[in-house]
C-alpha cells in the first residue's frame, strides 16, 4: 500500500504572506521611484544649487560653498520673515484647532442640518486662496472696507446723537505694521475652519457611544467628558490636524502674496513669510542660489517642528 | 502622371522641403497687456509673410507669473528667443544669464546712439547694449476737469507748483470723519519713482552719481524730497496709499470709481483712460517747486535676445532681424496709437505736431528732460523706497532719518552690483 503523499504547494521559498507582500512591494515601487523623481530629486538638486552662484548656463556657475547660508545669517529681512512664519504658526495653529474642535462638538450634538452647516463651514476651505485673499484685502481697505464703513457710520451716528465719545477709530488693519500679521492670520484661520471641522466631527464620530453612556452613569459632568474621553480617543486626529496646519502655517504664501498686493509682504515685511521671501529673491530677484538656500532652511525648519510635534503627541489610547 | 508632371512635383515638394528646413521659429514673449498683445500679433503677421524665411510666433503670460516663466523656461532650454523685458530688469537678468547682449554686427553702437532717445543708455552694461525698445514713457499728472470745475477750478488751468498742486487736491477731497469718500491725489505704484528720480532732481540733486555707484540722495535733499510726499498725505491730507487695493488700485480710483481726482502716471495709462473714463480729463506736466526746475521719470520695456538666439548663425540673424523690425519709425507710431506709449526714436519724438497734442504733449515735454533711473536690482530698489516711505507713513519716522537709512541699503545694493 503507498502512502498518499501530501498535495505539495508550488516550489517557492516564500509563504504565502511573503508573495503577498513582495507583490505589494512591486505595485508600490512604481509610484514611489515616480515619487522620488518628482519629490527627491529636485530638492536634492536645491541643496546643490544653494551652494552655487545662479546661471542659466550650468558652465557660468560658480561654487561658492556656504556662503549664501552665512549672508541669511545676516540677513535682516529674512530674520523678520522667519519671525513672522514662526508668528503665523503660533496663532493660526491652536485658535483654528480649538475652534475647529469647538464647532465639531457643537455639529454632534446637532442631529437635524449637520451636513448643510458643514458644508457652510467647509465652503471657505475650497475657495480658492487668491479670491479670499481679494475679497478680505478689500474689507480690511481703511476707507471703503466693510469694517470701517461699520465704525464710521456709527461714528457719525453717534456724532448726530451727540455721545462723540462712544465713537471707535476707523482701524488700518493691513496698513498697520502691528496689526497687518494678526488681520492675515484671521483670514487663514476663517479658511482653514471648516477644514477642522470636517476632521474633528469624522475623528468625533468614531468615539463609541458606550463610553459616554458608561461615564454618565458613573456621574461625569460635560467637562469631565471632554477631559477623559473625547480629547484621549481624538489623539490620533488631534496629531493629524496640529501637524497638518503647522506645515501649512510654515508654507504660508498665496494669501499673503494676495492680501495686499501693492506692497506684498506687508507694510515694513509685517506679512512676510519665508515662502513669500524664498519667491521675490528667487524671481523678483534673479538669485536662484539665494533662494534654494531659503528653501533648504525651511524644509530644515518644517522638518524639525514636525519631528518635534510627533514625539510629544503621539500616544495610542484605547479602553 | 507624365514625365514631367512627375518631375516638378518631386521639385516642388523639394523645394517646400527645403524653405520650411530653412526656416527659423522664433518665439517672442511679452507679458499680456491687451493692447500691446494686439498690436504685436498683427505685427508679426505682417513680418512674417515679408520674411518667408522667418515664422515668429508670440507667447504671452500675466505681468505677476511673466519674469517666473522666463526664468523658469530659459533654465530648462524652452525659453524664447526675442523677449520683452521692463528696462530695470537688465542688470539681474543680464546676471542670471536670460539676456544676451545685442550682437553689435546687427546692432551698430553708432546707430543706436543716434537713433534712439538718450535714456536707452541705461541698459548698456560692460560696453554692451542688452536690448532695445519700441517706446519710452514719462510720468506726467491726470486730472479730472470735472470735478475740478465742480469744485470751482479752472478744469484748464491745471497745477503748474507742487504748491498749486497741493491747494487744488485740498479743495478736491472729501472728508468723511477721519477718513475720505473722494481724495484730490491718489498715491499709487509709481510714487517711488516720484520721490526718487523727480522729486530729487527738482530739489538739486540726481538720485545716483553718473557711475551709478553712489547713492546721492541721503542727505537734506532727499530728506526733503520724502518730507514733502509725505506731507501730502500726513499734513496736507491729500490723499492715502491704498486707497483703493490692488497694483492699478490708484488708476481704476481716477477712472472707474471716480474717487481720486488726481493721479500722477505713466503714458502706458493713457489707453486705459480713455476707454474706461466717462469724465472729461487733461494731462499736464509735473508741477515743479518754486525754482522752476522740471524733472521726470523715464522707463520703456525692450526687446532683448536670450542665450536660444545665439543657438546658431541663422537663428541669431534672425532673431536680429525681428528686433530691428520692431524698432522701425512706423512700427513706433502705430504703438503710439494703439498703446499709447511714446516713440522711442529721438527723430519721431521731436516731432513739433506731437507736442502740441493735449494728451501726447505733456508727456513728450516730460522726455526731453526725463532720467531713466539705472536700477541695478529693480525690487530690491523699489522695495527700499517704498519701506523709507512706509517707515514716515506708518511707524511716524522722521523722513531725514527713514531717507538715511534707505540710502544705507541701496548703496549696498550698488556696492553689491559693482563687485
Amino acid at each position: 500500500m503507498s502512502v498518499k503523499q501530501p498535495i505539495r504547494p508550488s516550489r517557492s521559498r516564500l509563504s504565502l504572506t511573503q508573495r503577498e507582500a513582495v507583490y505589494a512591494y512591486v505595485f508600490l515601487a512604481v509610484p514611489l521611484l515616480f515619487f522620488a523623481v518628482i519629490r527627491f530629486y529636485p530638492a536634492i538638486q536645491s541643496l546643490r544649487l544653494s551652494t552655487f552662484t545662479w546661471h542659466v548656463d550650468p558652465a557660468r556657475r560658480t561654487f561658492i560653498g556656504l556662503q549664501y547660508y552665512e549672508e541669511l545669517l545676516r540677513n535682516d529681512v529674512f530674520h523678520q520673515a522667519l519671525i513672522n512664519t514662526l508668528l503665523y504658526a503660533v496663532i493660526t495653529v491652536p485658535v483654528s484647532i480649538a475652534l475647529g474642535l469647538g464647532i465639531a462638538i457643537l455639529l454632534q450634538a446637532v442631529a437635524k442640518g449637520r451636513g448643510v452647516f458643514r458644508a457652510i463651514y467647509f465652503a471657505p476651505y475650497i475657495t480658492p486662496a487668491v479670491a479670499i485673499a481679494w475679497v478680505w484685502g478689500w474689507m480690511y481697505n481703511v476707507n471703503f472696507g466693510i469694517f470701517n464703513r461699520i465704525i464710521i457710520e456709527w461714528w457719525e451716528f453717534v456724532e448726530r446723537i451727540g455721545l462723540p465719545w462712544l465713537a471707535i477709530e476707523p482701524q488700518r488693519f493691513l496698513r498697520d505694521p502691528e496689526v497687518a500679521l494678526p488681520a492675515v492670520a484671521v483670514v487663514i484661520i476663517w479658511q482653514q475652519l471648516g477644514f477642522q471641522v470636517v476632521i474633528f466631527l469624522a475623528g468625533l464620530q468614531g468615539i463609541p457611544r458606550v463610553y459616554y453612556e458608561a461615564a454618565r452613569i458613573d456621574g461625569a459632568n460635560p467637562w469631565q467628558l471632554f477631559r477623559h474621553i473625547t480629547f484621549p480617543l481624538l489623539n490620533p486626529v488631534l496629531v493629524f490636524a496640529t501637524v497638518i496646519t503647522t506645515i501649512n502655517a510654515l508654507q504660508l504664501f498665496d494669501q499673503i502674496v494676495n492680501i495686499n498686493f501693492t506692497n506684498q509682504g506687508g507694510p515694513l515685511n509685517r506679512t512676510l513669510s519665508i515662502a513669500l521671501y524664498m519667491y521675490q529673491e528667487a524671481f523678483g530677484r534673479a538669485r536662484m542660489g539665494y533662494a534654494a538656500a531659503v528653501t533648504v532652511v525651511l524644509f530644515l525648519i518644517i522638518l524639525i517642528i514636525t519631528l518635534i510635534q510627533l514625539r510629544l503627541t503621539q500616544r495610542r489610547v484605547e479602553y | 502622371m507624365t514625365r514631367t508632371l512627375r518631375i516638378a512635383l518631386v521639385l516642388g515638394l523639394l523645394t517646400g522641403l527645403s524653405l520650411s528646413l530653412a526656416q527659423v521659429r522664433l518665439t517672442y514673449w511679452q507679458y499680456e497687456f491687451g493692447t500691446k498683445v494686439a498690436l504685436i500679433d498683427e505685427l508679426i503677421e505682417e513680418f512674417n509673410a515679408a520674411n518667408p524665411d522667418i515664422i515668429v510666433e508670440q507667447e504671452t503670460f500675466p505681468f505677476d507669473a511673466y519674469p517666473q516663466r522666463v526664468a523658469a523656461a530659459t533654465a530648462a532650454g524652452q525659453g524664447p528667443d526675442v523677449v520683452n523685458l521692463f528696462y530695470g530688469w537688465t542688470a539681474a537678468w543680464r546676471r542670471a544669464g536670460y539676456i544676451e547682449p545685442l550682437p553689435q554686427q546687427y546692432f551698430d553702437h553708432e546707430w543706436i546712439e543716434s537713433y534712439f532717445v538718450p535714456m536707452v543708455g541705461g541698459v548698456k552694461f560692460g560696453g554692451e547694449y542688452y536690448g532695445l525698445p519700441t517706446a519710452v514713457r514719462a510720468l506726467a499728472l491726470f486730472y479730472n476737469k470735472d470735478q475740478f470745475q465742480e469744485v470751482g477750478l479752472d478744469p484748464d488751468a491745471p497745477p503748474q507748483t507742487w504748491a498749486e498742486f497741493v491747494e487744488m487736491a485740498q479743495a478736491l477731497t472729501i472728508a468723511r470723519g477721519p477718513l475720505f469718500t473722494r481724495i484730490g491725489y491718489g498715491p499709487g505704484g509709481q510714487d517711488h519713482h516720484l520721490i526718487r528720480t523727480v522729486l530729487t532732481n527738482q530739489l538739486g540733486t540726481p538720485p545716483y552719481s553718473a557711475d551709478n555707484r553712489e547713492v546721492l540722495y541721503g542727505g537734506e535733499i532727499g530728506a526733503e524730497a520724502l518730507r514733502v510726499w509725505t506731507d501730502w498725505q500726513l499734513v496736507d491730507r491729500i490723499g492715502e496709499l491704498e486707497f483703493v487695493p490692488g497694483g492699478s488700485g490708484y488708476r481704476i480710483g481716477f477712472m472707474n470709481e471716480g474717487n481720486i481726482s488726481m493721479i500722477i502716471d505713466g503714458s502706458f495709462a493713457i489707453a486705459q483712460i480713455r476707454n474706461a473714463a466717462e469724465f472729461e480729463w487733461g494731462v499736464a506736466e509735473l508741477p515743479t517747486f518754486d525754482n522752476g526746475v522740471r524733472a521726470n521719470y523715464g522707463s520703456f520695456w525692450m526687446n532683448s535676445l536670450t542665450p536660444r538666439a545665439y543657438e546658431n548663425e541663422a537663428r541669431l540673424e534672425a532673431a536680429a532681424r525681428f528686433t530691428r523690425f520692431l524698432t522701425q519709425e512706423d512700427v513706433m507710431l502705430r504703438w503710439l496709437d494703439a498703446v499709447g506709449e511714446l516713440p522711442a526714436s529721438a527723430n519721431l519724438v521731436a516731432d513739433p505736431e506731437l507736442l502740441t497734442d493735449p494728451v501726447f504733449g505733456p508727456f513728450i515735454a516730460g522726455l526731453a528732460y526725463a532720467e531713466a533711473t539705472p536700477f541695478v536690482d529693480e525690487l530690491a530698489q523699489r522695495n527700499t523706497m517704498i519701506n523709507a516711505y512706509n517707515r514716515v507713513l506708518l511707524e511716524g519716522m522722521d523722513p531725514a532719518a527713514s531717507i538715511a537709512i534707505a540710502a544705507q541699503e541701496d548703496q549696498a545694493l550698488l556696492d553689491e552690483f559693482a563687485d
